[in-house]
């Protein structure tokens, strides 16, 4: 049955294209992104669909397939929560004799948020990479987001940075280190 | 069967009561249809144009129930423009004059306006229960009419409409003798309520039972209230935002201590987190929970919640569960039947939390799923394989992908054979949405095993009329199929018209059929109302039948075109 043989090379798993034997390259679990279109066609042999490829997301009519009430309701959440004030968090430094605070709602990214810290406590941030974090300096931003956990300022998005930072904390030294060391 | 005296029969007939087993004992003969008939008191009504209140009345003149459902299930996308239609009004006046004794309606993608609100309210002395669901047209002015004068009100359930709040005293309106309250739920309306008003109507209400609040009921109203109705079974929680080290925390937690009935639980639509442990005493009764308007509800608050919650049956819930949360679900919650999980970001811009993996976890630890809505950010043929052959028993089935036209990402290749398993192992499958990279192919597998399928949901998918045809062909059951961006043409809605006699109704917008094609389905079958609903300004000058057509929907009625359709909609 068509289906058995189907089911067989549904659950092979191996990476790449079907009909190639080199491996290509894994997509990621995050990766958002469109597929080829002329893969599409090549494998179904059927020319002169590709029409059928939707614009990008955020143009289609109807899709997701969320009720309008729902869609308005996330709307008007949002909305009360912008108009809700600033997001104010502590700012400690190790070594400085006491705490501030400050708004985060007023930044528009972390070049802005870093450059405040650095004036604020006279000291200077390394460059950042994904890979090994802050190089360049004895001192690290890091944060407290909402599950309790100490985490390094700039690997998520900024707007999920502000609504999951609890509190600001810039690390001194080795312990500065190890948090940035890319051995998860 | 003529030995039996009528009222025997009638008696006999008072145990049959869904609607379809009516149906079948009113066609055996002249006189079961007429007994049956007299004695019906509950109908449902699909599309409210299929039939006309006037014919409704004169063949059941006992009717105490009306459901009626009015636009067509892609409204809710916006994908049909506001004044296409469904309005209640005349159903409400032709009723209204009639000698029916109406007690319950229940009305679903409906216009209701305040004027119907209020004639309905004066027009049935017994009237006691009135449900909308995603329906519009109405402001608080026509519920401060219901409560006024239906005096002997059960029930007012508002599920997810939108209301025009004018910040209404109709709270108010409920008189002083009205204590016969089961039911109320106001949770969709935006505005202020009078709170006093609401605490003196729930403490002359002993047989309340279900209360669900709207945001705007602070958290030391509730505690009142929960204070009031210990009874409660069902409970809506508005705004749960407060110090937890404060006297209205600590009071409300001897309250919900007292609630030991409370089976489902919904609403949170003001949140703060770091509090749910007040709730958890009534997690380990929950049957129902509903999440899916808290946002604010995530990561380990939510976990824990849910680890209290074990004899959870239905759960609705938003990604950012993640697919670790929805692990923890299929280690708690062994009962669980229903899974709905909505996007966070319902205009999908950012990426959905949860993937396949979540899906497969679920489907793992809880044997007894049979309702599925899932919203993710992508799926593979291996987990619907996996899903299909852990739950054999979906009946519905519903899978979004937020990218429309993705395949599966570890194969490259689309979801035909993942779909085609679940059509294949749920022989029950009555309800099933596609979505992601599909062909003709999954069509094939949908006509061949889906015996029992009674509404299909397609979009982006398909290659050729091909789609559409084994659909049309296989699916006996079929009574409704909505059909969005599929390259299916004339050849395929013209192959069996006859077969939407059988239907109940055929959406398709952004395809490819003809004004031609339409009206040809419309000449052959004039028992259809066959509508175009054309937006552009292009309509008025080109008649041509090779035109393409924006949005067909068609359905089968016996009263023939509705003459309240406005100008952009022609019904051929």
């Amino acid at each position: 049955m068509e289906n058995s043989v189907a089911y067989e090379k549904a659950t092979e798993l191996r990476l790449g294209l079907p009909g190639i034997d080199e491996p290509a390259v894994l997509s990621s679990v995050k990766n958002n992104k469109r597929p080829l279109h002329d893969e599409k066609s090549g494998e179904n042999g059927k020319s002169g669909q590709n029409e059928r490829a939707p614009p990008s997301k955020a143009q289609i009519v109807g899709w997701p397939p969320v009720q309008s009430y729902r869609k308005n309701n996330f709307q008007q959440a949002k909305k009360s929560e912008s108009e809700c004030g600033g997001i104010y968090v502590k700012v400690s430094m190790d070594g400085a004799p006491y705490l501030r605070k400050i708004d985060l709602k007023v930044y528009k990214g972390y070049p802005e948020l870093l450059q405040v810290l650095e004036n604020m406590f006279k000291f200077t941030i390394g460059e950042y990479s994904e890979r090994e974090g802050y190089k360049g300096s004895d001192y690290e931003p890091t944060y407290e987001d909402k599950d309790g956990d100490w985490m390094l300022v700039g690997d998520v998005p900024w707007e999920m940075f502000i609504t999951s930072c609890k509190r600001l904390r810039i690390m001194k030294g080795s312990e500065a280190r190890g948090l940035s060391c890319s051995g998860v | 069967m003529n030995y039996f005296p009528d009222e025997v029969l009638e008696h006999v007939f008072d145990f049959i009561t869904s609607h379809k087993d009516r149906n079948s004992v009113s066609l055996v003969c002249k006189s079961w249809y007429k007994i049956e008939r007299y004695s019906r008191q509950r109908v449902f009504i699909g599309n409210c144009y299929s039939i006309s209140p006037e014919r409704l009345i004169a063949r059941f003149p006992g009717l105490k129930s009306l459901t009626l459902k009015g636009k067509p299930h892609f409204a809710d996308f916006n994908l049909v423009p506001h004044d296409w239609g469904g309005f209640v009004y005349p159903w409400i006046k032709a009723l209204a004059k009639s000698r029916i004794g109406l007690e319950e309606l229940r009305l679903k993608r409906m216009v209701v306006s305040d004027e119907s609100l209020e004639l309905l309210s004066k027009s049935f002395v017994n009237f006691k229960s009135l449900v909308l669901v995603s329906c519009e047209g109405f402001t608080t002015d026509g519920l401060a009419a219901i409560a006024a004068n239906c005096r002997f009100i059960r029930e007012l359930d508002l599920q997810e409409n939108e209301v025009d709040d004018h910040r209404g005293h109709w709270l108010s309106c409920f008189p002083e003798s009205c204590t016969s309250l089961i039911s109320l739920n106001f949770a969709c309306l935006r505005g202020e309520v009078n709170l006093g008003a609401l605490e003196r109507l729930v403490s002359r209400s002993p047989n309340l039972k279900s209360l669900r609040l709207n945001r705007a009921v602070p958290l030391d109203t509730l505690q009142k209230l929960l204070m009031l109705a210990p009874q409660l079974v069902d409970l809506g929680i508005g705004s749960y935002v407060h110090d937890p080290f404060s006297e209205a925390y600590n009071k409300l937690k001897i309250a919900i201590q007292r609630c030991k009935s409370i089976r489902s639980l919904s609403g949170f639509l003001e949140v703060a987190p770091h509090c749910m442990s007040a709730i958890y005493p009534i997690c380990g009764n929950l049957t129902f929970l509903n999440l899916s308007y808290a946002p604010g509800l995530h990561g380990n608050k939510l976990m824990k919640l849910i680890q209290h919650c074990r004899k959870l049956q239905r759960l609705w819930i938003l990604d950012c569960i993640g697919d670790k949360g929805l692990g923890v679900v299929a280690l708690t919650c062994k009962e669980l039947q229903e899974l709905r999980v909505f996007p966070s970001d319902p205009f999908g811009a950012g990426n959905a939390a949860v993937t396949e993996e979540g899906l497969v976890l679920v489907s793992a630890g809880c044997p007894k799923l049979n309702s599925l809505l899932y919203f993710c950010q992508q799926m593979t043929n291996a987990a619907l394989i996996t899903v299909a052959k852990n739950c054999p028993n979906f009946i519905r089935f519903r899978l979004c992908i937020l990218d429309p036209i993705k395949p599966d990402p570890v194969t490259n290749q689309p979801l035909d054979e993942g779909f085609g398993a679940i059509v294949q192992s749920c022989k029950g499958l009555k309800r099933l949405s596609l979505s992601g990279l599909l062909t003709d192919q999954v069509f094939l597998y949908i006509g061949m095993y889906a015996e029992q399928l009674k509404m299909l949901s397609i979009a982006f998918a398909a290659n050729s009329d091909k789609g559409m045809l084994y659909v049309l062909n296989g699916c006996k059951k079929l009574r409704k199929l909505e059909i969005r961006d599929c390259p299916f043409g004339d050849a395929a809605l013209l192959e069996d018209v006859g077969k939407y006699e059988t239907m109940r109704s055929l959406w398709m917008s952004s395809c490819e059929v003809t004004l031609g094609g339409c009206k040809s389905v419309a000449e052959k079958m004039p028992s259809l109302n066959v509508e175009i609903i054309n937006e552009s300004e292009q309509m008025e000058f080109n008649l041509d039948d090779k035109q393409k057509v924006d949005k067909l929907y068609l359905y089968r009625t016996l009263v023939g075109h509705r003459k309240d359709a406005p100008e952009y909609v022609w019904i051929l």
